[in-house]
């Protein structure tokens, strides 16, 4: 990146960009399939860059990521059914209510199971985020009990799809990725990046670390919630497997991949990753076909050689110019700095 | 009252197969303090391996009777699942966790979940072990007996039977020979365990192989009385019995098995009310206990060093 572009310049580029992917959708340059992939990478990606505030940013070990989405689908879903005029098509007012309802139940349920789970550390943190995902997955399996629309373990039809659905997806991303960016260079990014190296001494600093652990977490479930309803209303499908725990290490693996605590690496790997494993699918076609099932044998053999050769990830916390504030050129000594002016005040 | 009694005896016979797998984990954990996610999988290798010698052999016939020929195929199932397990995880443990000891705990975990996740997946390719579900042919006869007015199978007994003499041996194991004193030494402080002159990678990969063994025969007792294998069928039992052994007190032998029983009674009774949240609840006890006393039951509260 020698040539540095002002940061609205880079905004523009990618909104143009979005828009004419959207025209091409509806011109049916590309095809339904090639739009549902695309639309699905911004998802994973949006949900990806949670797990990065809750795991990259502050290092808390989350096994739970998926459920959250699940969460968010759920209560997106649900709520487009009962406000929407059941014609197979979400107003986009309806639907702009749903996500921030979907993100906004993810969040608070995050909240309430983050006031006693976020004590633990480390692997005891993972294990009570798995278990938690568990927990969510019955419950949606039972959830049928109290709204029956939900349909519980037979899965959920009859989701109405907004118009327009890549855009949508498109324009979270985006919105996602400078509020992420916004936070990293903040204090309270800073904070949480300070609890990530070293949680005794960020709270010897005089930093509150209880709080912005909630912080980090809470807008990571609500990340998750945000790219769940996107989920629902694209696939117009839901289950409760499609949140299991096993879909909660899909984030994981694309955030260790890009590197813990950059969220250039987050987009990058979350893209690449979606464009694998489904150009694969595009690439072993025909007599190839029986080797399709090998990408989920070679994935988390990836996973391992990364932990081995390079556990900081492809980006370690390095980010793209553009998305690195101006007077902050290396993020690593204006982090260091800015813990200790930091925890002053706070 | 006969009716959770007979639940009773049920989860009892459950948590000694939850038992089994627990001691893995809780001895892995202690001596490399590594939530070995993967320990799930090996008991389902435990379970296909002996299905495919029971493929092989399943007509074998040695005394005529078929209590008999039962009860030893059983054994030689057993038996054969405990080696192959042991070396598997042997293998594991070199190839994937020994260059990561010094690294971060959060680095092994990630890696962890890469072998699980890994060995799940390639297991369900069409060569190997296949991505359905696959019955199990039990080779005992379905016997069962009446004893004031509780059901107790052929089964239950043998697992229990099983089960006890594995803790017993295991229990000889760590105390009385010079690899449990090893295993005990490289779990309490590895450095100067080394240099006491212990091999400490031996001792490491040794607690490997051995718990793996005992997951593997838990793998033979648990397609006994669930007749049923996929390659996905570790994932929950292992977590449930990684929960046991965190009830119990990780680290500890007498917790993880004390723990397991619980566990797997708590279980049964769960599914005996509300049999589609019985899952949930298992991890319920999870969280509360991690919250209540992360310590566990046998365990001693640890003083975080700064």
């Amino acid at each position: 990146m020698k040539v540095k572009l002002p940061q609205w310049a880079v905004l523009v580029i990618a909104l143009v960009v979005g828009i004419l992917i959207q025209v091409a959708i509806q011109l049916e340059l590309l095809n339904a399939y090639l739009a549902l992939i695309l639309t699905y990478m911004c998802i994973m990606i949006v949900s990806s860059l949670g797990l990065s505030i809750i795991y990259g940013f502050t290092g808390q070990f989350s096994l739970g990521h998926a459920a959250f989405m699940g969460l968010g689908a759920y209560a997106g879903a649900v709520f487009t059914h009962y406000v929407g005029s059941g014609d197979g098509v979400v107003a986009p007012w309806a639907f702009l209510l749903a996500l921030i309802v979907g993100g906004v139940f993810a969040a608070l349920v995050g909240y309430l199971a983050g006031l006693p789970i976020l004590r633990l550390s480390s692997d005891y943190l993972g294990i009570a985020t798995l278990g938690l995902g568990i927990i969510v997955r019955v419950t949606l399996e039972n959830s049928d009990k109290i709204i029956p629309i939900t349909a519980g373990a037979r899965g959920m039809t009859g989701i109405d799809a907004p118009p327009l659905i890549f855009l949508w997806a498109f324009a979270i991303l985006l919105l996602a990725v400078i509020v992420a960016r916004n936070l990293r260079f903040s204090s309270v990014g800073r904070a949480c990046f300070s609890i990530r190296e070293d949680e005794t001494a960020a709270n010897l600093m005089g930093i509150d670390v209880v709080r912005y652990k909630t912080i980090a977490f809470v807008l990571g479930c609500f990340y998750a919630g945000v790219a769940g309803v996107l989920y629902a209303h694209t696939y117009v499908f839901l289950h409760p497997m499609s949140f299991d725990f096993l879909k909660s290490f899909d984030p994981l693996l694309i955030v260790v991949l890009g590197g813990l605590g950059s969220l250039s690496g987050t987009v990058l790997a979350g893209a690449g990753w979606v464009a694998v494993l489904e150009g694969l699918r595009m690439l072993l076609s025909g007599d190839l076909a029986r080797f399709l099932e090998w990408r989920y044998v070679i994935y988390p053999v990836v996973l391992i050689i990364m932990m081995l050769l390079r556990p900081q990830g492809i980006f370690g916390t390095r980010e793209f110019a553009f998305l690195t504030p101006r007077e902050v050129e290396a993020p690593e000594p204006a982090l260091a700095d800015g813990v200790v002016t930091d925890g002053a005040h706070s | 009252m006969t009716y959770w009694l007979q639940q009773l005896l049920n989860g009892i016979a459950l948590g000694f197969v939850y038992a089994l797998i627990a001691l893995g984990y809780t001895m892995v954990y202690g001596i490399v303090r590594l939530i070995n996610f993967a320990h799930g999988d090996v008991f389902m290798v435990g379970a296909f391996v002996s299905l495919f010698v029971l493929r092989a052999i399943g007509s074998l016939t040695v005394t005529g009777a078929p209590w008999a020929d039962g009860l030893i195929l059983f054994l030689i199932t057993v038996v054969a699942s405990m080696v192959v397990c042991a070396a598997l995880n042997v293998v594991i443990e070199r190839l994937a966790y020994k260059p990561l000891r010094n690294a971060p705990r959060i680095a092994a975990l990630i890696t962890a979940i890469g072998v699980s996740l890994s060995i799940e997946f390639f297991t369900s390719l069409r060569f190997l072990f296949g991505p359905d579900f696959v019955r199990y042919p039990t080779p005992l006869p379905s016997t069962s007996w009446t004893i004031a007015g509780l059901q107790v199978s052929a089964i239950q007994v043998l697992i229990a039977g099983v089960a006890i003499v594995l803790l017993l041996g295991l229990n000889y194991v760590v105390r009385y020979t010079k690899m449990g004193k090893a295993m005990r030494a490289t779990a309490f402080d590895r450095d100067t365990a080394r240099l006491m002159g212990i091999d400490v990678d031996l001792t490491i990969s040794f607690t490997f192989g051995l718990g793996a063994a005992l997951a593997g025969a838990a793998g033979v007792l648990y397609a006994t009385s669930y007749p049923q294998l996929y390659t996905f069928m570790g994932i929950v039992p292992g977590l449930k019995a990684f929960t046991a052994a965190v009830m119990g007190g990780i680290g500890s032998i007498p917790g993880a098995f004390v723990g397991a029983l619980i566990m797997g009674v708590a279980e049964v009774a769960a599914k005996a009310t509300y049999s589609t949240m019985a899952d949930g609840v298992a991890f319920l006890i999870l969280i509360v206990v991690l919250l209540v006393k992360p310590s566990g039951i046998f365990g001693e509260a640890a003083v975080e060093k700064v």
